[in-house]
């Protein structure tokens, strides 16, 4: 289908780091049912690495596609390495993605940061709030 | 296997279609509005689609304009009706939430335009009663606007009631028939239509062509203005090998109503019941007076553009009401319409058969459709949620 790049198709058919971990070090929920797309992120943090990472989607093939590959890019990587990943990086890992389903691969950051947020809280580390302030915006408001 | 599942969509010509068009292509060039013989023999065969377009719906041949399709019918229709009112000083238009979008779109420009819009609510059967019509008509309405069968759901309306409703208040009855003709019985004069639109593409015919019927003495204004070709309401020279390629699949498909209704039905309703059968689903518009060929459903927990995505590669050609294929964030605003809450509107499928379809592919469409399902079910937390209990079921 022309409307996906063959890698969006790849990571939308054959999604990567699908699944959950139950005992996750911080878990990211953003977007909500009425809009069409959630997406949940379980991250597991060893000496500030990310040592595992799982996500659940649900939401139309861009969606599934840009978690599978923001999971990817950020296996293996330091928390902060992580925080940094844009979703235009996402975007462009993807070969790109049409322009009304960028918001996709926004939700992707934004599942990541909102995990990373999750694990702070939980593990009691400091951190600058002003950083996960714009999260919020796609949390529940169904109806 | 490779199903084509989207007729609702549009359809694969007919052969028939095809061997008209390309008969005339070679053989008649003529422009219909020049004079000589090879102008004349356009003219003729101009004619004779024009008389046997009119015997298919039961109209008379003056009362047939050709158009490029159902969008521009539909808006002629409407605009027309409108300016009739508009010199009457009747200024309400009755229609419905679950229209075309050529209908409603064309009902926002006349309501920019003064004109007074009600969008009759649909019950979550998907069929408008005649009495909410009745109810709805006052002395300032001039047009009765409701789709013959609606284009996700397949709900065939009570037309010739609610044409009679009209009748009985002398307002102007228009139906969207675009996905009707050629599936169900339609003779404008028994029931009671005034103006009606058609495309041939959903009838196996060609696109960028269709009929607007419309009542002698209800008088037309242009959408194209121009030449006096169509009586000098539509401009443009007529596009002949697709008007003659319509009227081939359109009689064609008429003649063939009762037997696709045989075919179609039994396997329609096999689909229905085995993906009745998927836990947390709805069939979407009424069971039994429905398109014959129509099948949709709504899958809690999951969206329907990846299903749709997925099933294609499994070779099934389908579609979905679903925000994320429009580019919108709204779901349809046919499944909103009967009250499906968005969440379970993003989970829909729309399955639309046609003669091909064997038992076979019915079997392989229940198959996969399962299969999809379960797989999005099981990586979606939304689902997941619903299961342990931190979220509730809306389906049963």
């Amino acid at each position: 289908m022309a409307l996906y790049s063959e890698k969006v198709m790849d990571h939308f058919k054959n999604p990567r780091n699908v699944g959950t971990i139950e005992d996750a070090s911080g878990v990211g929920t953003v977007g909500n049912a009425k809009c069409g797309d959630i997406m949940k992120i379980y991250l597991k943090i060893e000496d500030n690495i990310i040592v595992d990472v799982k996500f659940e989607t649900f939401g139309c093939g861009s969606a599934i596609a840009s978690s599978s590959m923001a999971t990817v890019m950020i296996k293996g990587k330091s928390v902060d390495e992580a925080l940094e990943l844009s979703n235009k990086a996402v975007a462009e890992a993807l070969d790109g993605l049409p322009k009304h389903k960028m918001h996709c691969s926004l939700l992707a950051e934004e599942a990541i940061k909102a995990a990373v947020k999750d694990y702070y809280d939980k593990a009691g580390i400091e951190y600058d709030h002003e950083m996960f302030k714009d999260l919020g915006e796609h949390d529940e408001d169904e109806d | 296997m490779k199903i084509y599942a989207d007729n609702a969509a549009t359809t694969a010509m007919s052969e028939a279609a095809i061997e008209a068009m390309t008969k005339c292509m070679r053989e008649i060039y003529g422009n219909p509005s020049s004079l000589h013989t090879v102008g004349q023999t356009a003219m003729e065969e101009l004619d004779r689609a024009r008389e046997e377009a009119a015997s298919l719906l039961g109209c008379r041949a003056d009362e047939i304009t050709f158009t490029s399709g159902g969008s521009e019918s539909d808006t002629q229709a409407l605009t027309s009706a409108a300016a009739i009112g508009e010199r009457k000083g009747k200024k309400h238009i009755i229609s419905t939430a679950f229209e075309h979008h050529a209908i409603l779109h064309t009902l926002d420009a006349l309501k920019k335009r003064g004109f007074e819009i009600t969008l009759l609510p649909v019950p979550e059967n998907g069929l408008i009663s005649p009495d909410a019509v009745r109810d709805a008509i006052r002395e300032d309405t001039c047009l009765v606007s409701v789709m013959f069968a609606n284009n996700e759901i397949g709900t065939i309306q009570p037309i010739r009631e609610i044409g009679a409703v009209c009748r009985e208040r002398g307002v102007i009855f228009h139906t969207d028939a675009v996905q009707a003709v050629g599936h169900v019985h339609i003779n404008v004069v028994d029931d009671n239509i005034d103006m009606l639109s058609l495309s041939a593409h959903k009838f196996h015919g060609p696109k960028g062509v269709g009929i607007l019927y419309a009542k002698k003495g209800i008088r037309l204004s242009n959408v194209i203005f121009g030449g006096a070709q169509e009586k000098g309401k539509r401009a443009g020279t007529e596009n002949l090998p697709a008007i003659v390629g319509m009227v081939a699949a359109m009689k064609e498909a008429c003649d063939g109503i009762d037997k696709a209704k045989d075919y179609l039905i039994p396997r329609r309703d096999r689909l229905i019941d085995g993906l009745s059968k998927i836990s947390h689903s709805i069939v979407n518009g009424d069971r039994d007076s429905r398109l014959p060929g129509n099948v949709h459903m709504c899958f809690e927990g999951i969206e329907g553009e990846s299903l749709l995505l997925l099933l294609d590669d499994r070779g099934i050609s389908a579609s979905s009401g679903s925000a994320c294929t429009s580019g919108s964030l709204d779901p349809s605003h046919v499944l909103l319409s009967i009250g499906r809450p968005h969440e379970i509107a993003h989970g829909s499928l729309r399955l639309t058969l046609d003669e091909s379809i064997t038992d076979e592919a019915v079997d392989y469409m229940i198959k996969n459709v399962e299969e999809v399902v379960s797989y999005l079910r099981k990586i979606s937390p939304l689902w997941n949620e619903k299961v342990s209990g931190e979220r509730e079921f809306i389906l049963n």
